[in-house]
């Protein structure tokens, strides 16, 4: 693997090839804020607050580090006005569906966020897919996964598999942003497959 | 059949097929794809092969059931060759005269030819007609002349000669020059160049690659790719076969909607043919070469017409894109390099390879090259599908083949470029179509959707209607797609109810932003397009809806009130018998008026109000009059008092 020079926020930064700006941040401890991303998982590149701005060439684009592959000499800044006037938008957008989730208070903070600023639909779930996709990825076991598309899209669990993989494991409920899974789960618990209480206790 | 073994024993094939052919044969021709079945086409088809029967002409006439002719207005169409006579608007009764008059007597039959609308001439031939006379169907044309079950009546018309050209000594790098050199964009959406696309897939180094066919086509209104899959299959075959080659491919795939059954049953035909001929399979006309087609039927999600989500769903999973940072045709499906082209681009290769790139450059602008098959609807006089040089002017499009708007109305904006497209005004009508030219304007050429509006259509209510159908078909997957569009529909519903507020505007203009700047794919990037592009041709009419709440189209239900003008109305009752909510108060003699609590808004009043009279308007933005007072009502006629 040959390794890839080129800058984040004025730091120049070495990275192996076939990295992601996201995780050449990282290793040299600059941060970018996520909420899908997860280093155990393949990069997804849904909820889009890791954009930053890529200068290649002295042309300037926004690209989301998550996904984007390290190329030598770009110029990269992790935060400008645009930048931050984006996340700044995808928070308030995510907050009408979670305004009291700690991640996106403490972000909205940083971003200067109005959880105001649509109406609210209190769904918990903001679809960072990080339930749904540790389950496939690092548990392959499907349990979990996603109906419906656009707006209509939930996650929920599948019966069959979760009535039988869940009990004793439950690794994605700390992964939640929102605690909507748990909410999900608990319901899905309810209506489909009640577990005795010995299955309970694990 | 046996397979054909070399290009040069596909040329006596040819020749053997055009001997038993004799072109002065009466053949009768009919339109017969999906739009044609629509219209009735399948009972006229009936009709023709039993009446020539009962009329004796079994073996002395030919019946070719065809795809799509394009004027669909017009359709079932029924052309009589050798002759070329063309009758339109064809129905099961219509075919005992046809037989007797026309195939018989060889007299044409006046009441079914076209009539012109300016001239009130009656023209006998395709050519003449002006729907057709301005068209270069040098791609769609060949449609009304193969059965598109039939591999003879695509060889017939010299279908394979361009496979049997690249197999006759070009190579894999003269073919892509070729496309290169004539400068073939792709006419799926982006109007990416081919060329470039598959050179960068032959020059990946993962030795397996892929062609695929994009047939996801899904703009409201739009059935271009649809037609020519049908009733030109071949052409779409023999393109991806050229491309196979050109990049080194030996799987290919059509990603066809499932929605689209005879689309699919005509493609799966094709394909057997043309394995039973040696044009397709092992061993492609005895030069060593392989390549193989497959089917894939789509469930039928828009955003599945993106590449990366057709290749994710082609892989079993479900359509959602992925990043493209690194393009698909050099990682695309199974993670290999894959070229992606809609239908029309590969129907468009055959050509190029056998007239050449110089013949292909010679039509369209400095940078959009060749034809473009456009769907026209909407308000037009000539529904259907038209094939223009590029650099068309729109205003040639929509009034000189298009026939102009019909019932006299005003002509006011033009939809292109499908749902992520934009909405052109009057005053850029002189724009020539092309890739650059439409995105310029602030809109795209997409696949070739064109919707016409008229004076009464509210370009409020149009963006409100395209993000619907974008947020329906949102995978869902990326924040600012999935949820900016839930916001911006809210936004634009509100201001179509006359719930907009102050702010509203700019806050549409800041979700513009974020989906443009850091959605996942094409889809959400072009989401705010609808918005935008009326936003900046028909600002006031956002701000009338906002500020004044008026509708300035005085289409929008919940801004609009019907109201009768007591000075025009003559108590004829009709719009009083018609209501279906009972809202208008009137009765015999007396002025009639409309019981706004109860009008649930239908319009009917206002289309059945004889036109003489004309007493019924919508009003918007101010109050209603009050009602006359009860004893005003009563209607004075020839002097007498009914009283």
């Amino acid at each position: 693997m040959s390794e890839i020079l080129f800058q984040i926020d004025g730091k120049e930064v070495k990275a192996k090839e076939g990295m992601t700006l996201l995780e050449a941040a990282k290793s040299v401890g600059i941060y970018i804020p996520t909420l899908c991303y997860h280093e155990k998982l393949e990069p997804f590149g849904g909820c889009r607050l890791c954009i930053v701005e890529v200068e290649v060439k002295g042309w300037t684009k926004l690209v989301v580090s998550c996904v984007y592959p390290v190329e030598k000499n770009i110029i990269v800044r992790t935060r400008s006005e645009k930048v931050d006037r984006i996340r700044k938008m995808i928070i308030e957008l995510q907050m009408a569906h979670a305004p009291d989730a700690f991640d996106l208070q403490d972000l909205a903070k940083e971003y200067g966020a109005d959880k105001n600023r649509f109406e609210k639909e209190p769904s918990f779930c903001i679809h960072c897919g990080l339930c749904v996709r540790y389950c496939a990825e690092v548990k392959k076991k499907n349990a979990i996964g996603f109906v419906d598309r656009g707006i209509r899209k939930e996650i929920c669990f599948i019966p069959e598999i979760a009535s039988k993989e869940c009990w004793n494991c439950k690794e994605c409920f700390p992964l939640c942003p929102t605690e909507a899974l748990q909410a999900a789960f608990v319901l899905t618990e309810a209506f489909a497959f009640p577990g005795t209480e010995e299955e309970k206790k694990g | 059949m046996n397979r054909i073994n070399s290009p040069t024993e596909l040329e006596e094939v040819r020749k053997q097929i055009l001997s038993t052919r004799d072109p002065n044969k009466p053949c009768i021709t009919l339109c017969a794809g999906s739009a044609c079945h629509a219209s009735g086409s399948k009972e006229v088809g009936i009709a023709i092969e039993e009446e020539i029967k009962k009329q004796g002409l079994s073996g002395s006439v030919d019946i070719r059931k065809t795809g799509c002719h394009g004027y669909c207005e017009r359709g079932p169409i029924v052309v009589i060759n050798p002759e070329k006579i063309c009758y339109f608007n064809i129905k099961p009764e219509d075919i005992p005269e046809i037989v007797s008059e026309t195939l018989k007597e060889k007299k044409v039959v006046e009441r079914l030819l076209y009539v012109d609308p300016t001239t009130n001439e009656k023209i006998v031939h395709e050519h003449d007609i002006p729907f057709y006379k301005y068209q270069e169907r040098i791609v769609f044309g060949s449609n009304s002349s193969v059965d598109p079950k039939s591999i003879e009546d695509y060889l017939a018309i010299g279908g394979y000669a361009a496979l049997g050209k690249i197999f006759s000594g070009m190579s894999a790098d003269q073919v892509l020059d070729e496309v290169k050199k004539a400068n073939l964009r792709g006419r799926g959406g982006g109007g990416f160049p081919a060329g470039n696309k598959w050179e960068g897939s032959r020059n990946a180094p993962e030795p397996v690659k892929y062609v695929i066919v994009n047939a996801d086509e899904g703009d409201p209104g739009a059935y271009m790719d649809r037609s020519l899959l049908e009733g030109n299959p071949h052409a779409v075959l023999e393109g991806l076969t050229i491309g196979a080659y050109a990049i080194g491919a030996h799987e290919g795939y059509i990603y066809v909607r499932q929605e689209y059954p005879l689309a699919v049953e005509n493609v799966y035909t094709a394909i057997r043919q043309a394995e039973e001929y040696g044009l397709l399979g092992k061993n492609i006309l005895g030069s060593g070469y392989d390549f193989v087609v497959k089917v894939h039927q789509g469930a039928g999600a828009f955003v599945c017409g993106e590449s990366t989500a057709l290749m994710t769903a082609l892989e079993g999973r479900a359509g959602e894109p992925r990043p493209k940072y690194v393009r698909s045709n050099v990682v695309g499906l199974w993670g290999r390099p894959s070229v992606l082209n809609n239908v029309e681009t590969w129907a468009n290769v055959p050509l190029i390879i056998n007239k050449g790139a110089d013949w292909f450059t010679k039509i369209g602008t400095e940078t959009s090259k060749g034809t473009k098959i456009f769907s026209l609807v909407g308000k037009i006089t000539n529904t259907g599908l038209v094939e223009v040089p590029m650099g068309t002017p729109l205003k040639d499009i929509i009034f000189k083949i298009g026939g102009g708007i019909p019932s006299g109305k005003k002509f006011k904006a033009v939809q292109t470029g499908g749902p992520s497209g934009g909405c052109i005004p009057e005053n850029q009508l002189d724009l020539p179509v092309g890739f650059d030219e439409l995105t310029a304007a602030g809109s795209m050429m997409g696949s070739g959707g064109m919707i016409v509006m008229d004076e009464d259509t509210c370009m409020v209510d149009v963006a409100r209607y395209f993000m619907e159908f974008l947020t329906d078909e949102s995978c869902g997957k990326c924040v600012p797609c999935r949820e900016g569009m839930r916001q911006m529909l809210k936004l634009l519903t509100n201001i179509t109810q006359g719930k907009g507020k102050e702010g509203d505007i700019e806050l549409l203009e800041a979700l513009s932003e974020t989906a443009i700047e850091a959605a996942l794919c094409a889809l959400g990037k072009s989401s705010p397009n609808p918005f935008l592009s009326t936003l900046k041709y028909f600002r006031d009419e956002y701000e009338a809806h906002v500020k004044e709440k008026r509708c300035p189209a005085l289409s929008c239900k919940e801004l609009i009130n019907f109201y009768i003008d007591p000075a025009k109305c003559s108590a004829c009752t009709t719009c009083a018998r018609k209501c279906p909510s009972d809202a208008i108060i009137g009765g015999k003699n007396k002025i009639h008026i409309v019981d706004q609590e109860k009008c649930t808004k239908c319009g009917t009043c206002f289309e059945v109000c004889p036109p003489k009279f004309r007493a019924i308007t919508k009003i918007s933005g101010v109050p209603v009059p009050p009602p006359i007072p009860e004893e005003q009502r009563t209607i004075v006629r020839g002097g007498k008092k009914d009283e």
